[in-house]
């Protein structure tokens, strides 16, 4: 397959646009036709990569709080911040922070949103409600993602107060994913 | 600082996916700067090649794969990379080649074929977000525009339908580019109808995802005024990142766009953007980010843009008009090629080249920005004729 290129300068399209034959630039445009029904050739592939990430200083010691059914978050004295998700260094003052602070598992809904697509673009079954937590106790603005639940997409909204659903403990592995989903804290 | 010039600019077509790889679609784009800039790859010092994630093509040193395509084998050659921001990041690398007088002619390449990862492209953004405390909860990239979009309403009190309007526009745009994937005359109750994604996200507020290359050919003044009695300058460039920690920021207003902008408008001397900037291609990968882009930029006050918008000041017969091209919701979105292509219009816009796209006003000054990662870069290139 292929065609002529013809016109590759599109500095050249304002000058041919109104001719009867525009100059079309380069590139085969394929249709769903052509590559689904392999009239061009295909080299399928196929790989898996195994990875262990450290969860390092920070992020580790976060994990580990998560486990024991706690925040927590990180100060830095020089700008009297409380960091969280934490980190051993400050990016502003590029100084080590200074200790670790217990922060709530309650906090506020900075943003939402109702998911209807996985991470491969498929459609998902059931929608899946998105937020940024703003936690209590870290500095304004600061928190992290997660989801929401025990409560209905209507109800949702900027500015909702929420708190941490955790697992039972012992289903607990020091993961993100310890705490549930946050749930409206007080009425709607 | 040598001044810089941008003297020929070619892109492919930008479709869903296309028959030639990666470094065809260079070698198609490289070829027609060139062309347009009457030059060969002998007269190219050094090459700057853009390109966004490895896990698109499943090619990993894609810069080096790419290499031959972009006229770049055996000479000096950089691949930028900041996500979204790359396809902006290229001119701007470029450009400090030419200033600093390392080069006096760069060739500058954005490619992207996205098509290639199955099921779909968008699989590859599982992979930009934090291990530990993001991927476990099946996070998609659609999710952090979706929440941003949403923050972005919530702080301003801005409608779904205003944001319509500029994918509206800018489908309408593309009508006129000979390159566009998703052309298309639309209203804002087919958007709003459109099927919804990640709310506020609906199909339609997105741009797709494309094959597609485009590049440019910059060049000092002395070489610029032997080829050409009418150089295009670039005269500011400004980039800025901010940290990967997205959710300790307010979403409602893109600080670093802002930052990037500020270097760009200081380098250019330009203390009043909303009116020393003629015109602009913002980056567009969704609807609303047109409007918090031109907030970021001063082209409009914070929460002001979609009112800009809606009394019509940012169509192309306007007072500001934006995205002229189409962008990336009209022409597509084959990202870092995206950004190149944004660049392009200015130039063409500025020699009076855009044909039926050519914006009404005269114009001497364009501005074109892109945005990405983590929601945490800003791209600016600002040009004058
Ligand atoms: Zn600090």
């Amino acid at each position: 397959m292929g065609r002529s290129h013809a016109g590759r300068n599109c500095g050249d399209y304002g000058e041919v646009m109104g001719m009867e034959n525009p100059s079309e630039p380069p590139g085969t445009a394929l249709t769903p036709d052509e590559w689904r029904g392999k009239e061009i050739f295909f080299r399928n592939f196929h790989t898996k990569f195994t990875y262990s990430w450290d969860t390092g200083v920070a992020i580790g010691h976060f994990l580990e709080a998560l486990k024991g059914g706690k925040i927590v978050g990180r100060s830095c004295s020089g700008c009297n911040r409380v960091l969280v998700p934490p980190r051993m260094f400050c990016e502003l003052c590029f100084r080590p922070t200074d200790d670790w602070i217990d922060v709530l598992d309650t906090g506020v809904v900075n943003t939402f949103s109702i998911s209807y697509v996985n991470n491969d673009a498929s459609r998902r079954e059931q929608p899946l409600f998105v937020a940024v937590i703003n936690i209590d106790g870290a500095s304004p603005g600061m928190g992290f993602l997660h989801l929401l639940g025990e409560v209905d997409a209507g109800q949702i909204h900027v500015g909702m107060k929420v708190r941490a659903k955790w697992k039972p403990a012992h289903e607990r592995t020091g993961a993100i994913t310890d705490i549930s989903y946050f749930k409206p804290s007080e009425g709607l | 600082m040598r001044k810089v010039a941008v003297i020929g600019a070619g892109m492919t077509k930008f479709r869903h996916r296309m028959l030639e790889t990666g470094r065809e679609l260079s070698f198609e784009a490289s070829r027609a700067a060139l062309d347009s800039a009457r030059m060969d790859i002998k007269n190219v010092d050094s090459v700057v090649l853009g390109s966004a994630p490895d896990a698109f093509d499943g090619l990993h040193m894609k810069g080096e794969y790419l290499l031959d395509g972009a006229g770049g084998s055996g000479k000096p050659y950089t691949r930028v990379y900041v996500g979204g921001g790359t396809g902006v990041f290229i001119p701007a690398a470029a450009w400090w080649h030419v200033a600093s007088g390392v080069s006096d002619v760069v060739l500058a390449v954005g490619e992207e074929k996205m098509s290639p990862l199955q099921p779909h492209p968008q699989y590859a953004f599982w992979s930009i977000f934090d291990q530990f405390l993001e991927r476990p909860l099946g996070v998609t990239l659609l999710w952090i525009f979706s929440l941003e979009m949403r923050r972005y309403m919530s702080v301003y009190g801005i409608k779904e339908e205003d944001i319509a309007l500029v994918a509206v526009k800018n489908k309408g745009n593309a009508m006129d580019h000979p390159s566009a994937q998703l052309p298309m005359r639309i209203t804002v109750d087919d958007v709003m109808k459109s099927e919804p994604i990640c709310t506020p996200v609906k199909r339609l507020d997105v741009s797709p995802t494309s094959d597609g290359a485009a590049a440019l050919v910059l060049a000092s003044e002395d070489v610029a005024r032997k080829y050409t009695d009418d150089p295009v300058w670039i005269t500011g460039v400004g980039w800025n990142v901010d940290t990967t920690f997205w959710t300790n920021r307010d979403l409602c207003y893109p600080e670093y766009v802002e930052k990037a902008a500020m270097m760009a408008y200081k380098m250019a001397g330009i203390s009043n953007p909303g009116k020393e900037i003629d015109f602009a291609e913002v980056y567009d990968p969704f609807d609303y980010k047109e409007l918090h882009h031109m907030e970021g930029l001063q082209l409009a006050k914070r929460g002001e843009a979609p009112k800009m918008t809606r009394e019509g000041v940012t169509q192309r017969d306007g007072d500001l008009p934006i995205n002229p091209s189409g962008g990336l919701l009209g022409v597509g979105n084959p990202i870092a090629a995206a950004g190149v292509m944004k660049v392009a219009e200015l130039f063409w816009q500025l020699r009076g080249e855009a044909g039926r796209r050519q914006v009404k006003k005269p114009v001497h000054r364009g501005l074109a920005q892109a945005w990405g990662d983590l929601m945490q870069v800003g791209t600016v290139v600002i040009m004058e004729r």
